[in-house]
């Protein structure tokens, strides 16, 4: 068998259905993917969400994780956000040429367990190879199916002013993770992705409240950017206290050494849920409960003014206004 | 978490606070020099709680900001060249020149990489020996030993395939300059004292601000980055204007000693030498800028490839220049915010991350 991933693996010969009969099917096995028609076909009925993502990150193994982990975790994590159980997601790979073929069946084995341990089954995928230069190592798509129970609606717009904003955990350690390893930058640090699932944690949430207004995690952009699009999208003031936000003691000084702000630094396994105020103090014990939303903390609220902005309260007692992301983060030099 | 929470402590701050607001008497033009601490006083709210008697200017403290367009275009000719790989800080790349940016020579297909330290640069140098692999050496005291120490290890290790576009400036020089323009009228910047640079005084030391006091009357304290080493400096420099002494204080004492870092400044020394620099919003500055000695001339990029830079030229309207003066704050230009933002800027200013534009937009507007 090949070392590297060769052209000719997904050149749709023998070498791609070796590839996929060896390699790809058994890990995923299930009886929708077996059947290797060219769509899944099975039942679903009920409010359906859907959602795509591509995974690019680099570098593919990082502290904490790495690119299959994500690929799984990311898409389900998209359908939680909307309130609805992930079933069914497509795995796409999209391969370099000589690749080698041990980091892909780590890969390959990262996605299975991921798969496992958040329920969902892979049913469908493709795999192509691209030219030395034309991708980054590996790049993966994935699009997910889930249902939504009914009396759950959960959207962007749904935040009114007096709501409580409630963050499951800490903030930055994905980030900081996949930077502490890129190229120009290595750094030895105890830091980890907090790359995880959160449906489960979502549903657990809808058990104690049918007042959950917004659910968003704050992946690309990191959290001053989803807040941005949650005061845009539902035309309200939010308003966030600094030292209510928890991060931990590595990813701050990380932060402060490389000059970046913690709020715009990248999470793949944190939430903030927009909640009614009768319903804060209940959601955030459920939160609490669940092992990845031990360190929860109600962290601002959502008011009239100003629209579609976010005011952070900072520890001085002064005010700021807190912006989107703009550009791509980058360390200071001065 | 430790040499964080003690500089950001609230208790200690509003004491600050309460003290600037007691001891000032009257309206008073205060300039931070230094570009990290428009960024951080701004960002912590420290204007938000000032009385409306002091205010605070923002100084050419940004050595993107300062980097003139004709530098920058020799910059993007030298990334256009085949075989050449550029290396720089990331904060360079979005940096508008006079037609086009390095970021934009990236995406027409040079070779461009973001690196954290110049020793970053040196380890892509002997990773493509077959490429020519330049730094683009913006920066002040600060980042001119860190360069210094590179290209030293380059000649030991005899690295044959690495330049550098020497763009290292020297700050007294520009704050000298600034403050004679302004002695002989031909500013509108008079300033009662000046928050010194912490980071440029740590390798140069006190004493080179001494001219301050000593020729101008101007109050000065060095100045740390956090909220309390700012108020501190704050409440230092009142009280010398108050007392009508002017003098050179550290307010930042654990990161500067009066004769700054000595090793620093011998390894500068070694390689470079001061040199007239342009600074953007200055203009020429005697003694402003670094050049390389000639027994380091080899290192060169400027004077090895063959480059024809277009005529520069500035963009209408910007007054990045005046802002870096002081003479302008961010809000007054008609660009700001408007035309001229983080994504699609048209001065220097909004680029960066110490950029007086970019702070102003991030942090600049405050709510009750």
């Amino acid at each position: 068998m090949a070392k590297t991933i060769l052209l000719a693996h997904g050149s749709g010969g023998k070498l791609s259905h070796d590839l996929i009969e060896n390699n790809l099917v058994p890990p995923f096995s299930n009886p929708i993917l077996n059947k290797l028609d060219d769509s899944a076909i099975f039942e679903l009925s009920g409010r359906l969400a859907f959602t795509t993502d591509s995974y690019v990150v680099s570098p593919i193994f990082f502290p904490g994780g790495d690119i299959g982990r994500l690929a799984v975790y990311g898409t389900v994590n998209d359908l939680a956000m909307c309130g609805a159980t992930p079933f069914y997601l497509s795995i796409s790979l999209i391969i370099e040429e000589g690749f080698p073929m041990e980091e892909l069946k780590i890969i390959v084995n990262s996605i299975k367990e991921a798969a496992e341990r958040a329920k969902v089954k892979i049913v469908t995928g493709d795999t192509k190879v691209v030219n030395r230069g034309s991708a980054d190592k590996l790049f993966i798509n994935s699009s997910g199916l889930g249902l939504i129970s009914s009396g759950v609606n959960i959207s962007g717009s749904n935040a009114h002013p007096g709501d409580k904003l409630i963050l499951s955990g800490t903030i930055g350690d994905h980030g900081i993770a996949v930077m502490s390893q890129r190229e120009g930058l290595k750094f030895s640090s105890s830091i980890e992705s907090d790359c995880a699932p959160l449906h489960e944690l979502v549903t657990e949430m809808l058990e104690v409240s049918q007042k959950i207004h917004c659910l968003r995690d704050p992946t690309r952009g990191g959290l001053a950017t989803i807040l941005n699009e949650l005061a845009k999208q539902s035309n309200v003031g939010i308003w966030i206290e600094e030292d209510k936000i928890p991060i931990t003691n590595p990813v701050r000084a990380a932060c402060e050494l490389l000059g970046f702000d913690p709020l715009y630094v990248a999470n793949e396994g944190k939430l903030v849920a927009v909640v009614a105020p009768e319903d804060t103090e209940a959601v955030l014990n459920k939160i609490k409960q669940n092992q990845f939303g031990v360190n929860a903390s109600i962290f601002g609220e959502v008011r009239e003014e100003p629209k579609g902005k976010v005011i952070m309260k900072m520890t001085l007692g002064a005010s700021r206004l807190v912006d989107m992301l703009t550009g791509e983060l980058l360390p200071r030099i001065c | 978490m430790r040499f964080i929470d003690e500089y950001r402590n609230v208790d200690l701050g509003q004491k600050l606070v309460s003290r600037i607001h007691r001891v000032c008497t009257q309206p008073i033009k205060l300039m931070e020099f230094c570009g990290g601490h428009t960024t951080a006083i701004l960002k912590y709210g420290i204007r938000q709680l000032l009385p409306q008697t002091v205010e605070m200017l923002s100084g050419p403290g940004c050595p993107v900001c300062v980097t003139t367009n004709a530098d920058l275009d020799k910059a993007i000719a030298l990334a256009h060249l085949p075989n050449v790989i550029i290396t720089t800080f990331g904060d360079m790349m979005k940096v508008p020149g006079s037609y086009s940016s390095l970021q934009q020579a990236k995406a027409d297909g040079a070779d461009i990489r973001i690196v954290y330290s110049v020793r970053d640069a040196l380890d892509i140098t002997q990773n493509n020996p077959k490429k020519s692999v330049i730094f683009i050496g913006i920066g002040f005291e600060t980042t001119a030993p860190t360069l210094a120490a590179s290209i030293l290890e380059a000649e030991q290790k005899e690295i044959k395939n690495f330049y550098v576009l020497s763009l290292l400036k020297l700050c007294p020089p520009a704050i000298k300059l600034l403050l004679m323009i302004a002695l002989v009228g031909l500013s509108e910047v008079k300033l009662d004292g000046i928050v010194c640079p912490g980071h440029v005084s740590a390798i140069i030391g006190s004493y080179p601000w001494e001219f301050i006091p000593r020729q101008y009357n101007i109050a000065c304290v060095i100045s740390g980055f956090e909220p309390l080493d700012i108020l501190l400096s704050l409440v230092m420099l009142i009280d010398q204007i108050e007392l009508e002494k002017p003098k050179v204080e550290i307010a930042y004492r654990r990161g500067v000693k009066p004769e700054g870092n000595r090793q620093a400044q011998e390894l500068m020394a070694r390689v470079f030498e001061p040199t007239t620099a342009t600074w953007r919003g200055i203009g020429k500055v005697p003694l402003g800028g670094l050049k390389l000695k000639k027994e380091y001339e080899r290192f060169n990029a400027e004077s090895t490839f063959s480059i024809t830079p277009p005529l520069p030229r500035e963009p209408k309207a910007c007054l990045c220049g005046d802002i870096l003066r002081g003479a302008k704050r961010p809000p007054e230009c008609k660009l700001f915010g408007e035309s001229c933002t983080p994504e699609n800027p048209i001065g220097p200013c909004m680029v960066s991350s110490e950029g007086a534009c970019a702070a102003y937009f991030h942090y600049g507007v405050s709510y009750g």
